[in-house]
């Protein structure tokens, strides 16, 4: 984490605030604090702020402000200590079936860590993950708290079409696939949940600080693991 | 309503001004992509701004009118209209007839055209925009690029005394293709020799570039600190130096984060032009300090004019091999491996 956080320009229409160049969910805590205050206590020409990782990238409206009167408006946001505001208090289980056709790299990365894939699974499965950014993708979920002896780097050549639900490994990040896309992360497993609907409200269920719990599931329970995560969307968003 | 039907879709979607507030799901604006000619499209036609239009890409594409006249105007890319073989103006309303055919040629010089309708077409904007977004999900009336066969409704004409004509606007900018960036946020991943580098050659725009993404060829450009970034933000006109060091340019249906370093980003004011270089045309950047560029949009808003493009070089297109590169600048394949975060 940074001393104090950056100010960069994105063009002449957007600007990061950055806290650091790490995946560290305290960092991460400090861009959706930054992200909350700008939504409760609008500044005049912000058009719409993205939360990622390690920044909060604003969009604005030249014509209404200015990259400098920006950075005066933000700096007192910045002073609170107070991260507590950051919490959505939802938290989601989220079932998995690991290895097998659902996850092909899983063995592989068993091999490279000198593992069994059941300590891998257990691994993976026994920690609460925080949604640090939705992004990519639609609903594509990135998430904070990887065990670091976990991290696998990216491959180098991408595949074309992860799964929808994939569940996948790539550098010191893990992932929720929202919808089929091109992937170079390591595929674990995959989840019934569906993260992304654009007819539902909210189309995108997960949102930066909810916590998401992983729980392994057998192959042979898809289909039930699948209907007790629609009655857990439907319970949560009544 | 009058029917508008699709005979040859080269590579049409339809946009607007785009979608905006969701890119913290990670659903990207989309829109048009030439905002200038889009704008002066629904002028013509004596549509709001941002009212919905066909964008068609660099390929030829023909449609044929059903029903009650309509009325319509093409503008952005320089190239041939016909309707029903006589020739027809860009940057003018014409009538279209019941039976008539309305035949866009190849871009020459351009990569993208709008048209657009007097009364609009029939859409239904979902979030605010009936653009194109495969991957999200969105797009009205269909949620894919235009197929031969489709049928668009189209509000018929109603009577003008004369048909409307856009006054040709001269280019406020006297080098050609000479598009101004303002650098970072993370051009302290590379060498200053790097940077000089970037800003000194002569790029050519890929026949890979799409509404996604613009590739840029030239020489590979040497990251200094590595090449992965914790993923960020990206904004449209993001240049990001991908891990080979090919540079790309992200537009309207980039991916709302990614993670390469990002040399530069191009200048609001520059981004109509550069969106339409053409595939294999030049392409050489300028830095600016941000608050250049912002003072530049300002005047530009003053004068209630926006950025008039300069139609470039004329290069005819290799037809070919922009067919079988399968790009053209146009509608994004969603299942397409493009380069852009991993």
């Amino acid at each position: 984490m940074y001393v104090e956080p950056k100010f960069l320009a994105c063009g002449d229409s957007a600007l990061s605030v950055e806290f650091g160049d790490t995946i560290d969910i305290e960092v991460n805590a400090r861009v959706l604090t930054l992200d909350r205050s700008v939504s409760r206590q609008p500044i005049a020409g912000i058009t719409e702020t993205v939360p990622t990782y390690r920044s909060l990238l604003i969009h604005y409206d030249p014509l209404q402000t200015t990259f400098a009167e920006l950075q005066r408006d933000l700096l007192p946001r910045l002073k609170t200590e107070d991260l507590s505001g950051i919490a959505t208090n939802r938290a989601w289980s989220v079932p998995v079936v690991y290895g097998g056709e659902f996850g092909i790299d899983l063995e592989m990365i068993a091999i490279e860590k000198q593992i069994t894939t059941a300590e891998l699974i257990e691994r993976h499965s026994t920690r609460d993950y925080r949604v640090c950014m939705i992004g990519f993708m639609p609903g594509f979920a990135y998430l904070g708290g990887l065990d670091e002896r976990l991290a696998t780097p990216r491959r180098k050549q991408p595949r074309p079409a992860a799964p929808r639900g994939t569940i996948s490994i790539g550098g010191e990040q893990t992932a929720l696939q929202s919808v089929p896309g091109p992937s170079g992360w390591h595929w674990i497993g995959r989840t019934p949940l569906d993260v992304y609907a654009p007819d539902r409200n909210p189309m995108c269920l997960l949102e930066p600080g909810d916590i998401i719990r992983f729980y392994p599931i057998e192959r042979r329970e898809w289909a039930a693991e699948t209907r007790r995560c629609e009655a857990m969307i439907r319970e949560t968003l009544q | 309503m009058s029917v508008l039907k699709v005979i040859t879709p080269g590579i049409s979607t339809i946009q607007d001004h785009g979608r905006f507030g969701l890119q913290r799901y990670g659903v990207a604006p989309a829109g048009a992509m030439d905002r200038t000619a889009l704008r002066r499209a629904n002028e013509l036609a004596g549509c709001k701004p941002g009212t919905p239009t066909v964008e068609t890409g660099p390929l030829p594409a023909t449609f044929e009118v059903s029903g009650a006249p309509i009325r319509i105007a093409v503008t952005g890319a320089p190239r041939q209209v016909s309707i029903s073989g006589r020739q027809a103006a860009l940057d003018q309303t014409h009538l279209l007839r019941d039976g008539e055919r309305l035949a866009i040629g190849s871009a020459r010089g351009g990569m993208f055209s709008y048209i657009s309708f007097e009364g609009g077409l029939l859409t239904e904007a979902q979030l605010t925009s009936s653009s194109l977004d495969e991957r999200a999900g969105f797009g009205s009336p269909f949620k894919r690029p235009l197929q031969t066969g489709d049928f668009l409704e189209v509000t018929p004409a109603t009577i003008w005394p004369s048909e409307r004509s856009a006054a040709i606007p001269s280019s406020g900018l006297s080098q050609r293709n000479v598009i101004r960036v303002i650098l970072g946020p993370q051009d302290d991943y590379f060498f200053p020799e790097t940077i000089d580098q970037f800003l000194n050659t002569r790029w050519r725009v890929g026949l890979n570039s799409n509404r996604m993404c613009f590739t840029l060829d030239g020489p590979l450009l040497a990251h200094a600190k590595g090449y992965n970034i914790v993923s960020d933000g990206t904004v449209r006109g993001s240049i990001q130096i991908a891990g080979d060091g090919q540079p790309f340019v992200l537009l309207a249906d980039r991916g709302t984060v990614g993670g390469y370093p990002k040399i530069a980003t191009l200048a609001t004011v520059d981004m109509d032009r550069f969106v339409q270089i053409p595939a294999g045309g030049e392409v050489r950047f300028e830095a600016v300090s941000v608050e250049r560029a912002q003072a530049l949009l300002r005047t530009q808003a003053s004068r209630g004019t926006p950025a008039m493009r300069d139609a470039g070089t004329v290069t005819v297109l290799n037809e070919a091999a922009l067919s079988s590169a399968n790009l053209a600048g146009a509608a994004t394949n969603a299942l397409e491996p493009a380069a852009f975060e991993y």
